[in-house]
């Protein structure tokens, strides 16, 4: 932990601390809009962090990754609606199921040569024929979708996340923060450099001893775990879950954004993705419900030409060119 | 000298084209082996079986007295095999260190006490003062030593070179031929190279074996196997000796 602080340059540190002081105060200056926007933003850097450990450092491409938020959130949503297990259990749950989910999906990828976008289409279908069965399963409330009661009076039950916005808002900060902690720690330890070393060519991998399949089956049973308590908060947060929103393809694409535009394989480039993207995204929506031009799809169409503009201007993403103004690039070209 | 690889009729052929046709040979331990060969003589081919990229049809490869053939690649670097590639293949985003790193990890658990050697392994190679830049970045001579670098760093018992002198001007070869020479001197490095530049076949090499359409056709020390009439006709041409 010592090393991972004193490897970030002095102005870094500094720049750091105020944003983080910054955002811990935030909710005190901040209407409850802007604090709604925030937790969404703290969200997609959480999950968008998970992904990025297995596409910006593994290498492997997932375009399923609402499965593993669908069904955390589900299953610690159905442990709560049918027996009243709260989510402070019901996440070791979801998070189980999900990470079962990616260890099959790893393992068919894996161990059969599925690479690449075969791989991707395989997350896809695997995404896909969950957001099947949920439809169709009377148990997890079916298309028309499973509500968890929102009842007031328990609203000091912080920990099975009965609370208000401000609870999410902390709770989203602290997974945000958490995740790029752990990432950074995973970065700079033994696994970190297998999984770069697989992205950048695994068959040279192969010849330096590296176990690739057990490299990329940990990559994909972290990022799956993550992805699933990202899913819980979620859950909690709008008390609803349909499986046409929970494990659509939409979803999957949001999650990717994020460090697709900050910087792959950088730990600060979801976060930076984040906060460029939802805002937009979610300034758009206000814009257009005030002209009321409100079109289904004009967000999907909204992110697809903001990502066309960042990949052009900066093939990298945002964040190594950001370091870089900052002056907090210390490596040579 | 006991054999530290040991080739045991081992043959490949893909489809109908028999590339290596029942060889055998031995590596002794401590040695410089060299394979030459005309271009499709099936040198790679021997490679990559022992490097266990593919498994021979059939035969036997032994390495330290245990049957490596058929070993995934990993595991044969784990017992003790390193290997370069004949078109180089560094991890390109990564810094040169970081390439070396990756390969220091196999035996160490904690990145610095893999960093620690890897800037031993990157001074051995000339490499230390570019340990910072981008592997992409780099010249193909520097690409070549960082391919053995990370090789080595792994801490193999046997080295497979394929070709690390190709496309190398004569100094930049008899700068990689002495850093070779002193690696096997002072740690009784084995090493097993594929080369195509007699120049550097001839200042390294305590033994060589020729290798003609999948077959020996000559094996023994340098100044016999260049002087044999078949190794001549087949591959050398006569004015390689006039």
């Amino acid at each position: 932990m010592r090393a991972m602080w004193s490897a970030i340059p002095r102005r870094g540190r500094v720049i750091l601390l105020v944003l983080v002081a910054l955002l811990l105060t935030a909710p005190l200056a901040l209407d409850r809009y802007f604090i709604s926007v925030l937790i969404l933003i703290f969200y997609f850097a959480f999950v968008g962090q998970a992904w990025n450990i297995m596409m910006g450092f593994a290498g492997q491409l997932s375009l399923g990754h609402a499965l593993y938020a669908g069904l955390g959130g589900y299953v610690a949503a159905l442990l709560w609606f049918y027996f009243g297990i709260g989510p402070w259990l019901g996440v070791f749950a979801g998070v189980a199921i999900a990470a079962l989910f990616g260890a099959v999906i790893g393992w068919l990828g894996f161990r059969f040569g599925i690479e690449g976008v075969y791989f991707a289409l395989l997350t896809i279908a695997f995404a896909e024929f969950t957001r099947i069965a949920f439809d169709n399963m009377a148990f997890t409330g079916g298309a028309g979708g499973l509500f968890l009661l929102y009842d007031a009076s328990r609203a000091h039950e912080w920990w099975n996340l009965r609370g208000g916005p401000l609870l999410f808002y902390y709770l989203g900060f602290a997974l945000a923060a958490g995740a790029a902690l752990l990432t950074a720690w995973l970065a700079r330890s033994r696994i970190g450099f297998q999984w770069l070393a697989v992205r950048e060519d695994q068959e040279a991998a192969l010849s330096l001893g590296i176990d690739a399949f057990r490299a990329k089956m940990i990559a994909i049973l972290i990022s799956s775990s993550m992805t699933a308590i990202g899913g819980v908060l979620l859950a909690f947060y709008y008390n609803s879950l349909f499986p046409a929103q929970a494990f659509d393809i939409s979803r999957s694409i949001e999650i990717i954004l994020a460090p697709i535009i900050g910087g792959l394989g950088t730990i600060f480039g979801p976060i930076v993705g984040a906060f460029i993207l939802t805002p937009l995204g979610e300034g758009l929506i206000a814009l257009t419900a005030k002209f009321g031009i409100d079109v289904p799809g004009t967000k999907a169409v909204f992110y697809g030409l903001t990502l066309m503009v960042i990949i052009t201007l900066r093939p990298d993403g945002v964040w190594p060119w950001l370091k870089r103004m900052l002056g907090l690039d210390e490596t040579k070209p | 000298m006991s054999a530290l690889l040991k080739i045991d009729a081992v043959s490949k052929r893909f489809r109908g084209l028999v590339a290596v046709d029942r060889l055998s040979f031995e590596v002794p331990k401590g040695g410089i082996f060299a394979v030459i060969g005309p271009n499709g003589a099936g040198k790679t081919t021997l490679f990559n079986m022992i490097a266990g990229v593919f498994a021979p049809d059939s035969g036997a490869i032994a390495f330290a007295g245990e049957r490596i053939d058929g070993l995934t690649p990993d595991r044969v670097c784990r017992r003790g095999i390193g290997r370069t590639f004949q078109l180089v293949r560094p991890f390109p985003a990564l810094s040169v260190e970081d390439n070396v790193i990756v390969g220091a990890l196999l035996h160490r658990q904690h990145v610095n006490a893999a960093r620690a050697h890897a800037h031993e392994v990157l001074r051995r190679l000339d490499l230390y003062d570019k340990r910072v830049q981008r592997a992409s970045a780099l010249t193909l001579p520097d690409r070549k030593r960082l391919e053995v670098a990370r090789a080595l760093a792994t801490d193999p018992k046997l080295l497979l070179l394929d070709e690390v002198m190709a496309g190398l001007r004569p100094t930049e070869t008899d700068r990689i031929v002495a850093i070779l020479k002193a690696l096997n001197r002072e740690s009784g490095l084995t090493i097993l190279l594929i080369e195509h530049v007699m120049r550097a076949v001839m200042a390294l090499a305590s033994r060589i074996l020729v290798l003609h359409h999948g077959a020996v056709i000559s094996e023994g020390a340098p100044s016999e196997v260049v002087r044999d009439r078949a190794v001549i006709d087949s591959y050398l041409g006569a004015e390689a000796v006039s």
